[in-house]
């Protein structure tokens, strides 16, 4: 029995949250999110470039480290605690490994080296409308060889040089590879619940696009991309839900009411407790889903899914209950609280709601029985 | 990261397999602490002798003591195979073995713990816990058992509950009172008893279940030596807490099936008809339920993997065990509940031969408010918690200073 990550990645992970602890303190977030002109932080974006953690997961033959993915979940696990507000996710959870799992050798060649060397930002879009996305949903489309349609919320639309979109052709969805510098293509920043990430909507008029994945298979092929990039979100939220935890426990042990600290109510005390049986449930079920991810096992839906709704879960409570612990100062615009509480919602729907994962796993459960 | 033996795991685990193939009882059926009739401790001692003369009974003990100077990870290892095979009969000895035989381990004379020791590892003797009392469950060190001295003899006095196996037991650790005018945790004293002794009377307590897996052992001037006493005169406080920290250290096989109890829910609902008239099984907010209950129960199996894992390294596991009991418990019940509701009007009955899956959900509904009190409370584990594991502050005691025949008692 060997679950765990090994010394070599807990020791990646605890340089990540050094670097992060200095390169990414909670000032630089607010910056990004108290100014509207402010996409991200280029600043921290340009060195995580430089330290290599895009390329995690990517081949050395395609300009990558050439690690894995368990690495890629440590790393994934500190830009979560450290709320990094930079286009990670959309560019390598998302794009890379659709490129990744779907794409050609050409694609790869294209695509991967890019990414590795911090000289293309990637995004993922596939909603249109509220609610869950399916093929009903799906009006973008595409014909020869040019897309038309709106995609949004696009996490990183505004800055992302290529995007790959859900659309359908010939009637049936598939996934395409469009070229956001190019022609056809208009933006218009929206605004979020989190700030510190970007999201805009994407209006497309002719724009190239270049099939991604075989036609018609591209519901499947999203579910696919979804799974991966849910067990590296799952690593992120169960970083932020820890840093929830840590900073009520700090605020309650501080904060004296009644002659004692909070900190010595029970009523605190139990609360957090069960900040904390969330959050190990939630990291339990995440090396699950890293196990999964890193080994392409058949379980990986499974252990996505599992992964996905106990980290949404856990970061949910966590971030609500870490300003209820911190009383009227954790409403404040001043204390930090709401930056997770604002991730914790970002992270939860990025990817698809809770409630639809929830689905997904009984339908899979289901099906894995059966056969 | 793998779930895979590392080579000396496997060759351990290979070792074993072949040596429980030859020897496990056949067929054998271990039951739940306390309802053991003659027949199943008949075939429970039988099994732990042929397990000790093998060094399987206590597998990381030293030798000397009857153990196997083995790892705990081969513990973990031998009670999986052990499972496997149907043969995990051990249940009789585990308080013994697991709590009271380390505290006399701890505690005793050299002559006093080779009287005892092997017996109890060779499943001679088996040996029950004295802790709990009408007026101390949560707050164990709040026991009125009196226990006053009467020349070299002690003369016991008062009452014990929630004991398990007290009514087959031949031995027991008791902690009690020596001392009501020093403050509540420095007036205990602990010592070993023999529960034949004249006037020990165990008594089963019928549970709100129907079922009784525990006793109250009533102590009627109860006469014991000097030389039953474990560590120091009054010192009983500190030597309850080895007892109590041998229970915390062992660690669990990691078993169980994935998502635990959530899937039997599934095939219930397959099997039943929802609101809207489709299977149950089909119902959205149920499937919800459902996958709730799943990542619980699977958070807490891989859990016990990441504390495995630490054994496997030779290393102690971290506090992550600690939320296992506390969430397996509320799972427990507020599955129960809903796979009831789920039956309707026919969730009221509870035969084995008339409810769905012999009425496993109905049974599981008038126990699980035991599990969530047995082994301490939801409300004592979350203090447990936050006080041990994240460091926050203690309770205000306003039992600190006060001797205890001078605080205040309730009913």
């Amino acid at each position: 029995m060997n679950f765990d990550f090994s010394d070599d990645q807990k020791q990646l992970r605890d340089e990540a949250r050094r670097f992060l602890a200095k390169e990414c303190p909670p000032e630089r977030v607010r910056a990004v999110l108290t100014d509207a002109t402010k996409t991200h932080d280029d600043a921290l974006w340009k060195a995580v470039v430089a330290q290599g953690w895009l390329g995690a997961a990517i081949p050395e033959e395609f300009g990558g480290l050439g690690l894995g993915h368990l690495e890629l979940c440590c790393i994934a696990e500190e830009l979560g605690r450290a709320l990094a507000p930079i286009p990670f996710a959309s560019t390598v959870y998302f794009f890379a490994e659709a490129i990744l799992v779907a794409g050609t050798d050409a694609q790869k060649q294209k695509y991967l080296p890019k990414i590795a060397a911090g000289d293309i930002v990637g995004a993922f879009a596939t909603s249109e409308r509220p609610g869950p996305v399916s093929a009903a949903t799906v009006s973008a489309k595409v014909e020869g060889g040019k897309l038309t349609g709106t995609k949004l919320p696009v996490t990183d639309g505004d800055i992302a040089g290529a995007a790959i979109v859900l659309a359908n052709e010939n009637g049936a969805p598939a996934l395409f590879i469009v070229d956001l510098t190019g022609p056809g293509v208009s933006r218009e920043t929206l605004a979020t619940l989190d700030p510190s990430r970007n999201a805009a909507k994407l209006v497309f008029s002719g724009a190239t696009a270049e099939r991604l994945g075989p036609a018609g298979e591209g519901l499947d092929l999203m579910h696919r991309i979804f799974d991966r990039a849910a067990v590296l979100l799952a690593f992120e939220q169960v970083g932020g839900a820890d840093r929830c935890l840590e900073m009520a426990k700090d605020y309650a042990l501080n904060r004296f009411a009644f002659g004692r600290p909070i900190a010595s109510y029970q009523a605190i005390k139990h609360k957090l407790a069960e900040i904390y049986v969330k959050n190990e449930l939630a990291r339990s079920n995440s090396y699950y889903g890293a196990w999964a991810l890193n080994t392409d096992a058949a379980e990986l839906p499974i252990a996505a899914s599992g992964a996905r709704v106990a980290a949404c879960d856990a970061y949910w409570f966590a971030a609500k209950e870490s300003i209820q612990t911190h009383g009227g100062m954790g409403f404040t615009f001043e204390t930090d609280c709401h930056l997770f509480y604002r991730r914790s919602k970002q992270l939860a729907l990025v990817a698809g709601a809770p409630r639809v994962w929830k689905e997904r796993l009984i339908a899979h459960i289901e099906r894995s029985n059966a056969a | 990261m793998d779930f895979n033996d590392t080579p000396d795991e496997a060759a351990y685990r290979t070792k074993v397999r072949g040596w429980l193939e030859a020897n496990a009882p056949k067929g054998a059926q271990g039951r739940s602490l306390g309802d053991e009739d003659e027949g199943d401790l008949a075939a429970s001692k039988a099994w732990q002798k042929k397990k000790a003369e093998a060094g399987y009974a206590q597998i990381t003990w030293p030798r000397e003591w009857g153990g196997g100077g083995g790892t705990q990870i081969q513990r973990v290892i031998f009670s999986q195979e052990e499972a496997r095979v149907g043969a995990s009969l051990g249940g009789p000895f585990a308080i013994g073995l697991g709590m009271c035989i380390p505290t006399v381990m701890a505690t005793a004379d050299e002559e006093t713990k080779k009287r005892f020791i092997g017996p109890a590892v060779r499943g001679e003797e088996i040996w029950c816990q004295l802790f709990s009392e009408p007026s101390g469950g949560s707050d164990v060190a709040a026991i009125r058992t009196r226990a006053v001295k009467d020349g070299d003899e002690w003369v016991i006095n008062g009452q014990k509950i929630w004991t398990s196996g007290a009514h087959y037991a031949d031995y027991g650790i008791v902690l009690v009172r020596t001392d009501p005018d020093a403050v509540k945790h420095k007036g205990l004293t602990m010592f070993w008893i023999d529960m034949k002794s004249p006037g020990v009377v165990a008594r089963p307590i019928h549970q709100m279940s129907g079922a009784s897996g525990f006793n109250e052992v009533f102590f009627t001037d109860v006469r014991i030596k000097d030389s039953q006493r474990l560590g120091k005169l009054h010192d009983g406080w500190n030597v309850s807490i080895i007892t109590l920290m041998n229970e915390r250290a062992s660690v669990g096989g990691g078993g169980g099936s994935a998502g635990g109890g959530s899937l039997s829910v599934m095939r219930l609902a397959r099997d039943v008809l929802g609101a809207g008239g489709e299977a149950a099984a089909k119902d959205p907010a149920l499937r919800e339920k459902i996958a709730d209950w799943y990542i619980q129960s699977e958070g807490l199996r891989f859990t016990g993997m990441r504390s495995l894992t630490a054994l496997s390294k030779g290393q102690m596991p971290g506090p992550e065990a600690s939320i296992t009991k506390l969430v397996m418990a509320n799972v427990a019940q507020d599955l129960a509940s809903q796979a009831v509701e789920l039956e309707d009007q026919f969730g009221i009955i509870q035969e084995d031969g008339v409810s769905p899956a012999k009425a496993a959900f109905q049974h599981s509904l008038m126990n699980s408010p035991g599990m969530r009190i047995a082994g301490g409370t939801d409300e004592i584990l979350k203090n447990i918690i936050a006080e041990r594991v994240l460091g926050l502050p203690g309770d205000i005691r306003v039992d600190k200073n006060v001797p205890f025949k001078d605080l205040p008692v309730g009913r």
